[in-house]
């Protein structure tokens, strides 16, 4: 890569809030795909929210309370209080350090941890359990996220042993990074999965909370340096489903030669429960998933601009 | 699309209500009063039965059918056996008022029943005797839900037709039969006298088909002279023309070999009410040179081809599986006979046997979508892609059908037990899951063992908690126990203990059928019984094996490691304190059974802790079992399948260490406990494939997938990676359920809406409706994969 240097030190744990296998829909064949936990972004409708802090978080499933009190005595912090001995627990999550210790005392398993440090071992034992899978699919190991180049040299290094193995590697990827984040990540991926929100900067800001001018510069520098990359392009009612902004994204894809194919993440709301989990406000209550027509419209006006292959969904 | 003859055939099929006829066991009883005073041989009297009823049976000929022949005077009209299991008058009206497989009984049946059918066969019928001749420890096992008796009601069977039929005709194996006999008659063997009994019946029962077939000709040409289009005239006539050809010789055509099996297939469910009734086994195999012949002459089409494979399959569903009573109904309420009709695999010379003929019977099952006339494919690693994709297509339909094998996998598990390399080759599985060397074997299941329950006696030192009774020996208070060992060991001693207690029953129910229930027409089928001049059910068969099928391997793994896991690594309680919460049902212990549920390693998760359970209770059942000699020169075998037994023996078992509660269903086959697997296919297919398959006689496993992951091509091809991948770990059978959990709630509710909605069951495939409402659950209950 032209521009890019690639020497980055080497760090063996990472932090990781889900590791999925039998993802068929995050790359080629049968996958086991890592989530990394960490997002320099802050998309609206982020459908893992849980991933966007770097470290380990506590989820509350309101629903799930009983209103028993344990978790209110467990807390070492005293991070936890009710308003009654009726009342269900309120979390002041400044004080919360994700210890894990009200978690222990909630019999109806109300509340979580999600994040957690591993190992580069520890992931690759998980990841050699489905070889086989992979070799019958040609499938492989996604790192996804969160942003995978947020932890750059976890992910380059646990890439790296993967394509050692010669389990084929994907990437997907938000595209914000430092030069040579991405640079170390890419010497060992085989196929980026990236995605572009908006094309428009000012609407990206406003909604994603950073520009997109770096996003699309590394995009451009991928592309150019022979990668193979995938785009995706979650379709968000209200935010980025104009034909104007479908025929200008397969306008601009077109003109980068990495670029093998287009697909179509129509959006859903299974991100608006988690933030409530998290004890956040959602920012797009009421927006509702497109439907079928919107989104073969969508389809249509993103292939009316370009040549390459455009599908719904991952 | 199938044609209109085809669809009415369809549709008299699946609407006509199952009723039981009482013609057959009349014409047996005549027969017995008859010939009571004649001094013959047991084979050769039961052949003269067989022969009394075929020359005597009402025949039917249906309006628009081209294959002919009913088992019953019509259509879903059902033979009984008395000789075998004869019907209490209360039987017969819980037969025709249950909820679930009920069959019509008209009151001529019930008087015909009450006047000459009951008190002739009260106290000589099989089961009456194999119950008497069974010990104390056998009965209150089985009164336990210990184990079932697959015998105490059926026949032994399980059997599959390889070729012969399309290369011999009855007269050939009379000729057969001649010559085995003369050499008999001037050998020194020791039995030589009964050896010729048994050939002299084969040769009546021979006699008796050829004349039946006879009889269906002459109604052919009759209903000919009578028919009111020139069109059906001309068929009717052809069919007296095949009938007046088969099966006294081999048949010429394509139609005559289908018509030849299914005079064959009659002959075997009228002998004796079988397991799984008949079943033709490799089907396109065997039938592809008659359809190349056919079709390079000009003779044939492939829709007409395809026409007459769907009358074909029309007839085995016009066969309900005879009416069950008791625990037999209990571990198969169903009306599927377990046909099951193979294609696929490989040559005896080892080649793909993939064949077009395969790709037509793919396209057949997926337009009659009729689950009672069960279909599986086999795939060796040799057949490509194209026919595992076609299997799927007709999977994602959403109807259970077909399985899927692994062929060389169950070439491996025929040769461990010494079959030849060419009779592995040409066999497969049949009924649910179970293998056989087709046409050359006797591969008898005997009962399910109940692990679970096995589990509950060890940690109750022997006495059930069901009754109080003491059945099986002390293993010590588990209260005293210092480690897991010593819980595995105690239940290993009952597992001992029981497989002793049901050996035993075999050896003396297998010496029963042997001496009491010849089955001459059968052995006429199977290789070497012709040879030998020995009976099917004797030591006639070139292979001779006896099961025992373990059930319950999710719930069993689970509930050891629940105790491995909470009473002694983490001590999360006491013994004492597991036992009472699971005698209190969890009831007030909320949080016990939160901790057993959710921080248990369960079966199906790819972890170890949870996966060396299950492969030690396989090994473990394995050695108790795997090469105990039969009475007939074989051995006992193993294979993990359920039937509906899961939902039964769950009855029998309170509530289990995993969390289960008291009368739950246990998990079906080698799946993990409904619910537990929460880690995706591939873990579960990592975790079962740890078992090693190729020492059992076949496994079952149950996917659900959700609709969504087959809807494409590039799904369809994931998929078939998983099932080539579960083969690759020597996996014996797969099957899956494509449909949402909403459709199956939906169903539950709107029953009249979803009478065509078909699922796996286990083994076969059933209508939703027709499941009691316990299966129906259980069915829903199984994880569904998707991605979320």
């Amino acid at each position: 890569m032209r521009t890019c240097s690639a020497t980055v030190t080497a760090s063996r744990t990472g932090t990781i809030f889900d590791l999925k296998r039998f993802a068929i829909h995050d790359g080629p064949g049968v996958r086991t795909t890592v989530f990394l936990k960490g997002c320099p972004l802050r998309c609206a409708w982020c459908h893992n929210p849980e991933s966007q802090e770097r470290g380990p978080e506590l989820l509350f499933w309101g629903e799930r309370c009983v209103a028993c009190g344990a978790c209110v005595s467990a807390c070492p912090h005293g991070a936890i209080a009710r308003a009654s001995t009726a009342a269900k627990p309120e979390t002041d999550r400044t004080r919360c350090t994700a210890c894990g210790a009200c978690v222990a005392a909630c019999v109806p398993r109300a509340r979580s941890i999600v994040g957690s440090t591993r190992t580069i071992d520890d992931l690759l034992s998980e990841i050699d359990r489905d070889v086989l899978f992979y070799d019958q699919s040609r499938g492989g190991v996604t790192l996804s996220g969160g942003e995978p180049l947020a932890q750059p040299e976890f992910a380059a290094e646990l890439l790296q042993a993967c394509q050692e193995r010669r389990i084929h590697t994907a990437v997907d990827t938000c595209g914000f990074a430092a030069e040579p984040a991405l640079a170390a990540v890419a010497a060992h991926t085989d196929l980026f999965l990236y995605d572009i929100k908006l094309l428009d900067d000012e609407r990206h800001r406003r909604w994603t909370g950073v520009s997109n001018a770096t996003i699309l510069a590394n995009l451009r520098c991928l592309s150019e340096d022979g990668k193979r990359v995938w785009i995706r392009y979650p379709l968000i009612t209200g935010v980025n489903d104009s034909e104007r902004d479908l025929r200008e994204l397969g306008r601009f894809v077109s003109r980068l030669p990495g670029v093998e194919a287009v697909q179509i993440l129509p959006y859903h709301a299974a991100g608006e429960r988690k933030f409530a989990h998290l004890g956040r406000r959602y920012e797009l209550p009421g927006v509702l998933p497109s439907d079928p027509e919107t989104i073969e419209d969508a389809v249509a006006a993103v292939r009316a601009a370009t040549s390459l292959p455009v599908t719904i969904g991952g | 699309m199938m044609n209109e003859r085809v669809e009415r055939l369809r549709t008299e099929c699946v609407t006509t209500r199952p009723s039981v006829s009482g013609e057959r066991a009349e014409l047996l009883t005549r027969f017995e009063r008859e010939s009571a005073t004649l001094r013959e041989s047991v084979p050769v009297h039961r052949a003269r039965g067989f022969r009394y009823i075929l020359e005597n049976e009402t025949i039917y000929i249906g309006d628009d059918e081209l294959i002919v022949g009913e088992r019953g005077p019509r259509p879903r009209a059902t033979s009984t056996y008395p000789e075998l299991c004869c019907h209490s008058l209360e039987d017969l009206r819980v037969l025709s008022t249950r909820r679930k497989t009920p069959f019509l009984v008209d009151d001529a049946t019930k008087t015909l029943y009450e006047s000459r059918i009951i008190p002739f066969w009260k106290g000589k019928s099989l089961r009456e005797r194999v119950f008497a001749a069974m010990s104390e420890d056998w009965h209150a096992a089985f009164d336990a839900g210990v184990f079932t008796e697959f015998m105490e009601q059926r026949a032994p069977g399980h059997a599959i037709l390889d070729d012969k039929i399309y290369r011999h005709g009855f007269l050939d194996f009379k000729a057969r039969i001649a010559e085995a006999r003369d050499r008999f008659r001037t050998s020194d063997v020791a039995d030589r006298a009964a050896r010729v009994d048994e050939l002299d019946a084969m040769e009546i029962v021979c006699d008796a088909l050829i004349r039946l077939v006879g009889r269906y000709a002459d109604l052919a040409r009759r209903m000919a002279g009578e028919a009111k289009t020139p069109a059906r005239r001309a068929e009717l006539l052809e069919i007296a023309e095949i009938c007046s050809w088969v099966p006294a010789h081999a048949p010429r055509t394509f139609r005559e070999a289908l018509q030849m099996y299914w005079f064959v297939h009659l002959g075997v469910v009228t002998e004796l009410n079988e397991w799984d009734s008949y079943n033709p086994g490799r089907l396109d195999v065997n039938l592809y040179p008659f359809y190349r012949r056919d079709v390079d002459a000009g003779r044939l089409t492939r829709d007409g081809a395809k026409e007459l494979l769907e009358c074909f399959w029309v007839k085995f569903s016009n066969q309900p599986a005879p009416p069950k009573v008791g625990v037999t109904e209990e571990q198969s309420a169903t009306y599927n006979d377990f046909t099951l009709i193979n294609v696929g695999g490989v040559t005896p010379d080892g080649a793909d046997a993939v064949n077009e003929l395969s790709y037509l019977v793919l396209d057949v099952i997926e337009e009659m979508r009729l689950p009672y006339t069960g279909s599986c494919v086999q795939l060796s690693k040799k057949s490509p892609d194209r026919f595992l994709l076609r299997t799927l297509e007709v999977i994602r339909k959403g109807f259970g059908q077909p399985s899927i094998f692994n062929t060389d996998a169950i070439v491996q598990e025929f040769l461990r037990v010494g079959k030849s390399l060419r009779d592995a080759r040409s066999g497969g599985p049949s009924g649910c899951v179970e293998i056989s060397a087709f046409g050359k074997e006797s591969c008898i299941l005997t009962g399910y063992m109940n692990w679970p329950k096995l589990l509950e006696l060890a940690l109750h030192d022997g006495v059930d908690p069901n009754s109080g009774r003491r059945i099986g020996p002390s293993t010590g208070d588990p209260r005293t126990f210092e480690s897991f060992e010593q819980v595995f060991d105690a239940f290993e001693k009952q597992l001992r203990h029981f497989v002793d207690v049901k050996v035993e029953g075999n050896g003396r129910i297998e010496r029963i059928f042997a001496e009491h229930m010849p089955a001459p027409f059968i052995s006429v089928l199977v290789d070497d019984c012709i040879e030998k001049g020995q009976d099917y059910n004797g030591s006639g068969p070139r292979y001779k094996s006896t099961y025992i099928q373990g059930v319950g391997m999710g719930t069993a793994t689970d509930s050891l490691s629940a105790i491995r896991e909470h009473v002694f690594v983490r001590k999360s309680f006491s013994m004492d304190r597991l036992l009472r919460v699971l005698a209190a049902d969890f009831a007030g212990h909320d949080a016990e059974r939160n901790l057993l549920v959710h921080e248990t390693p369960f079966f199906g998760n790819d972890d170890d802790r949870a996966d060396d359970i299950a492969r030690r209770i396989f090994d473990a059942y394995f050695d108790a079992i795997d090469g105990r000699p039969n009475t007939k020169g074989g051995a006992h075998r193993v294979n993990l399948l359920p039937t509906t037994v899961h939902v039964f023996f769950g009855e029998k078992v309170g509530a289990t260490p995993n969390g289960r509660r008291a009368g739950i269903p246990l998990s079906d086959g080698i799946s993990p406990t409904q619910g537990a697997d929460t880690h995706g296919p591939t873990a579960v297919i990592r975790s079962v494939g740890k078992i090693d398959h190729v020492r059992t006689g076949g496994t079952l496993l149950n996917q659900r997938f959700l609709p969504d992951v087959l809807k494409d091509e590039e799904g369809l091809r994931k998929v078939a990676a998983i099932v080539r991948t579960y083969f690759r770990y020597d996996g014996h059978h797969i099957q899956f359920n494509v449909v949402d959990t909403a459709t199956l709630r939906r169903a539950q509710e709107n029953p009249e809406e979803y009478r065509d909605l078909i699922v796996r069951v286990a083994g076969y495939s059933d209508y939703f409706h027709a499941l009691d409402r316990a299966l129906q659950e259980e069915v829903i209950a199984r994880t569904a994969h998707s991605e979320a």
